[in-house]
Parts: C-alpha cells; structure tokens; sequence
C-alpha cells in the first residue's frame, strides 16, 4: 500500500479496482449506517404508517412527532441543564486542570511526580468504588438533584485526563517565556495567566472538545444525582421519556433526534478538531 | 490512555544549582484546587468504598458491621453476580480484540486514495460521539423480534437468520457486543488513522524497490509502526468495556435472565434498588481489581513484544 504511488495515479484515472473499491467501502458505508436510517424514518412516520411499512421512507413527513417530544418530554429545560452543566463544568475543569498540570510539569520533584501519578490512577479507577460513598456526601451535604452536585462530580472525574494531557504538552513547551516574565518580576500566577496559559490554547482545545462530549453523555451519575428532579440532563430526560412513552417509538426516536442535534451541529463544525482530539487516545 | 510512567527528565544542562537559583519554583499552591476536586469525587470517596466492601453497611441509619469476606464468598456464588463476572470478561475480551480488528481495517481502508475517504471516516466515527443511551435505545428498538433488523434480513431473503436478538438468552449478549463494537469501532479507527499519520511514505517507496508485495509492506513496514496505536486503542477499548453500563442498562437491564448482566451493572441494582451498599462495594472492587489486573498484564504483554520486534 504505498501510499504517495496509488495517490499520484489515483489522481489521473478511475481504474476498475478503483471504481469497485469506492463502491464497495459505500455500500460498506450503508450497512453501517443502516441505524441512522431507521432512527430518522420512524421518528419522521406516524404511527399508522409505523406498523404499515415499517423499513419505507416516510411519504408524509410527521413533524408532529417533534412537537410532542419537544413538549411533553420538556426536553428545552433538559437541554438548558446540560448546556449549564457541561459549560460550567468544562470552564473549571480547564482552570484547575491547566494549573494543577503546570505545577507538576514544572516541578521534578519526587512529590510531583507521585501527585502526577496519583491522578493518572484515575483514569483507570472505576468510578463504582467510591459511588456509594460520594452519592450519601452528596445527600449528606443536601447537594442531590442540583447543578452543583453534578459540576463537581465531573469536575473530579474529567481532572485526570485533562491534567494527563496538560502536563504532557507542558513538558514539551519551552520554558523561556516563563523566565523571562520572572526576571521582570511577576509573580507564578501572573506568569501562568499571562504567559503559559496562551501558550496552551492547542491542548485546551482538545480538553475541552473531550470533557463537553463525555459530560453532556454522561448518564449514569446524572441519573443518581438529578433523576426526576427538574435540573435533569438530556440522557436522563431520554431515559425517563422511553419510560413515559413505553411503546410510543415514533416520539421517542424524535426526542432522541432532538437531542442529538446539537452534537451532531458540533461535530460537522468542529470535526477536525474533534476526530485528532479523540485520536490523541483518551476517553474518560 | 497512553501511560509514560518512566520519570520525566526535568533538569538537564547546567547545574541545578545555577538553575534554581534562576528559576523560582513553582508553587504547590496552584495545584490545590484540582487537588480539592480530585479528592473529595475520586480518592476518599474511592477509598471509603474499599473500606465498606468488607461491611455489610446497607444506609445511613445503619452501623456498617465488619463481616469479612463474606460479601465476596456471596459474590462468586450468586447467580447474578457470577453471571456479570463471566460476562464481563467475555464483553471485554472480545470487544476488545474485534474492535481492535474492525478498526484496523477501517484505517487501513481509509487511508488510501477513494475520493470519498473523508466523508466515510466523518460516517464511521460519528456513533462514538453520540450519547451511550440514545445508541441503546437506538438498537433496543432495531432488535425487537419484529423490528428493522429482521424486516431487513427477510427482505433480502435472509428471513432465516431472523432472532429475538435481545429476548434470547443464547444471543442477547452477542448482540449487546455488536452494538457496543458498531458504537466504537470509529474511535479505533481514526486511532489507526493518526498512526498511520505517522508511517513515513518514503519507508514503503523502499519496501517496493526491494520487491516487497502489498502485504509484506502491510505486515513489516505498517504494522510494526502501529504498534504505539494499538497500545492506545487496547487499552482505551478494554478499559472502557470493563466499566460498561449504559448501553446495557438501557438495552436489557442485565437480561433476559441474567445473560447480560455486567458488574457495573449488578452494582449498580444491588447498591439503589435493594440498598445493599456494602455487598455492591465489593462487587465495584472486584471489578478495580480486574481493571488493573487487565493493565499490568496489557503493560508485561506488550513490553515483550516491543523487545521481540
């Protein structure tokens, strides 16, 4: 498979191979798409037409099923709760996270290195260890079914990816800039606002395109934390809502149209962003 | 996840007196507010969790009692738990190595000349980004026994093949894997794709002039600079499909039975439906223990192999 030989002649003809393998990955591309097709026809047919030609295309659009999804499943405060909770959770989360990776980039110390490990363990830990535990300080702490609740745990939850990934592209940045601010005398926090945080934006970047998606599908806290409560997220929302609507799929498949709309707007804008973030290889 | 555990080199150059002298230190004090986070969600409650799974604390009013390791003897003979034990090694392992597999391909296929490389590569990743409940709730419907799936196979003259994909205990756990290896099969993808990123043309030029076919290039040209990329990838997709809960919580709730239950899972039904707190820390311990155990051995597993190569 050389890559630069099949490319430059590539580019001058369209060989039979070369029409067959576009075709086939297409029809590869189909089968595996099939899903979408399914999840955007029943959401768009009534439910008449569900039971009569259940694989067809829809010949008169539904759009009601959207308006009643929209209303009954009161998916506009849900979408309101994840927009609050991921952007103020994202917000901190890059404060504490890109500080917390500076100290531990810049100092070789035994104790650094130790709290730099002790945050990778993080990544691996599974969160249904101290999930007993956390929901009875939350309860304790009369935080349930709040935002802040919620903010904090994904705060905690994200940190080590964000700090693995922060201090990763610190190690490799430069330290002139930094001292030559000190030699002008400001202080740590001057520096680190001033200079090394502007330095970072590539990896801030990342942390954030990371963090918002595995916030705004997180489910299983947000189900314990916020369940039933009117600050809850769209995957509780939709959790609750298949619950509601039992047999009803045509509304349900509506509902989940609506509130997968703003990842999919996301990623058409962002998706180069998006695809190199997550081919850096982590996912929390 | 990809772990660089050996100790970075700070200092070097001059010596550290001089720097030091140059360089004020950082101070520990910036590093309090993650600290903060990091403890009170992870690490106590983590801790606490270790402490209580040898208890049969069952709530607040309750005085946790120590009893031992009675839960664990519980949990290898019940039936729900041990089912959610085999089960999920068997989720994990075979996640692991297909979508490995599926991935590698997709790359592999991708990064090649078709014209339509970048919308195919926009197509296959885009599940990976959606949210874990809407994909269950997505496939829960496509598999009922008169759902798309089998109206599709009978339309194509596959009626045989037709199955209650979720309802029968012989498949539904095969049928679970499906879905969760068709979620994620793109973020193994473009992890591929990014190591493909970095094979140097100029390698496989060579390999053609010393007369190596397309899969002797593929086999000791591409492969051995995809290992980093398959550390990534392993790791990330093993570690992901040991915790996995959404999707099947949504999809079959563990069953029919307890065919498909996992332990996050049956954590998750032990602790808030039947108040057994104690008993599902134990079961969320054993599932760490199995975590790292998975790690250390994917650590030792693919040491050798770099030494081999």
């Amino acid at each position: 498979m050389s890559v630069v030989a099949v490319r430059s002649a590539a580019r001058r003809r369209w060989t039979l191979p070369r029409i067959g393998a576009e075709l086939g990955m297409l029809a590869l591309a189909a089968i595996f798409l099939f899903p979408f097709y399914v999840f955007l026809t029943v959401a768009l047919k009534t439910p008449a037409e569900l039971a009569r030609s259940p694989l067809s295309v829809p010949t008169d659009p539904a759009l009601a099923n959207f308006t009643e999804a929209w209303q009954r499943g009161d998916l506009g405060t849900a979408m309101v709760n994840s927009v609050v909770v991921t952007s103020l959770s994202v917000a901190l989360l890059v404060a504490c996270g890109s500080l917390a990776a500076y100290v531990l980039a810049r100092r070789g110390t035994r104790l650094g290195y130790g709290m730099y490990l002790l945050f990778l363990l993080g990544l691996m830990i599974p969160l249904q260890l101290g999930m007993v535990p956390l929901y009875q300080l939350m309860r304790d702490l009369n935080l349930l079914q709040t935002y802040t609740s919620l903010i904090i745990f994904e705060i905690g939850h994200q940190l080590p990816l964000a700090v693995f990934l922060y201090a990763g592209f610190l190690r490799a940045l430069p330290r002139d800039y930094e001292e030559a601010a000190r030699v002008d005398g400001a202080g740590s926090l001057a520096v680190f606002r001033r200079i090394v945080f502007p330095l970072l934006r590539p990896v801030t970047g990342t942390v954030v395109i990371l963090s918002a998606i595995n916030i705004w599908n997180d489910f299983l806290t947000p189900l314990l934390y916020v369940g039933g409560s009117p600050q809850q997220t769209l995957p509780v929302a939709i959790f609750a809502f298949r619950g509601e609507f039992a047999s009803q799929w045509q509304v349900i498949f509506a509902g989940m149209g609506i509130a997968i709309v703003p990842i999919l707007v996301v990623y058409f804008l962002l998706q180069k962003y998006i695809i190199k973030g997550f081919a850096s290889g982590i996912k929390g | 996840m990809t772990l660089t555990l050996s100790r970075p080199a700070v200092d070097g150059g001059p010596p550290a007196t001089r720097r030091r002298a140059r360089r004020a230190r950082v101070p520990y004090l910036m590093l309090v507010p993650a600290l903060l986070f990091y403890a009170f969600v992870v690490l106590w409650p983590t801790l606490q969790g270790a402490g209580y799974a040898f208890t049969d604390w069952a709530g607040r009013s309750e005085t946790p009692g120590f009893v031992g390791l009675d839960n664990f003897t519980e949990l290898f003979s019940a039936p729900a738990a041990r089912s959610a034990l085999r089960n999920t090694l068997v989720i994990a392992v075979s996640t692991t190595i297909v979508q490995t597999l599926v991935g590698l391909a997709l790359a592999l296929a991708l990064h090649s000349a078709l014209a339509s490389r970048n919308l195919l590569r926009t197509m296959f990743f885009a599940p990976a980004l959606l949210p874990p409940v809407i994909i269950g709730f997505l496939w829960q419907y496509i598999l009922t026994p008169a759902g798309p799936l089998n109206d599709a196979l009978g339309a194509v003259g596959l009626g045989g093949l037709a199955q209650n994909w979720l309802g029968d205990s012989s498949v539904a756990l095969a049928s679970v894997i499906a879905v969760i290896i068709w979620q994620n099969a793109g973020l193994t993808m473009v992890i591929y794709l990014a190591g493909l990123e970095g094979v140097p043309p100029e390698l496989h030029e060579a390999a053609t002039m010393d007369g190596a076919g397309r899969w002797q290039r593929l086999r000791h040209v591409t492969l051995p600079l995809l290992v980093p990329a398959t550390t990534i990838a392993l790791s990330l997709t093993l570690i992901g499909s040991l915790k996995l809960f959404d999707q099947v919580y949504v999809m079959t709730g563990g069953g029919p039975g307890y065919a498909t239950e996992t332990l996050s899972v049956v954590m998750y039904k032990e602790a808030f439906v039947s108040g057994r707190y104690g008993y599902s820390t134990a079961i969320a311990l054993v599932l760490t223990m199995i975590v790292f155990a998975f790690a250390l051995l994917q650590l030792r597993g693919l040491r050798r192999f770099e030494v081999q190569q």
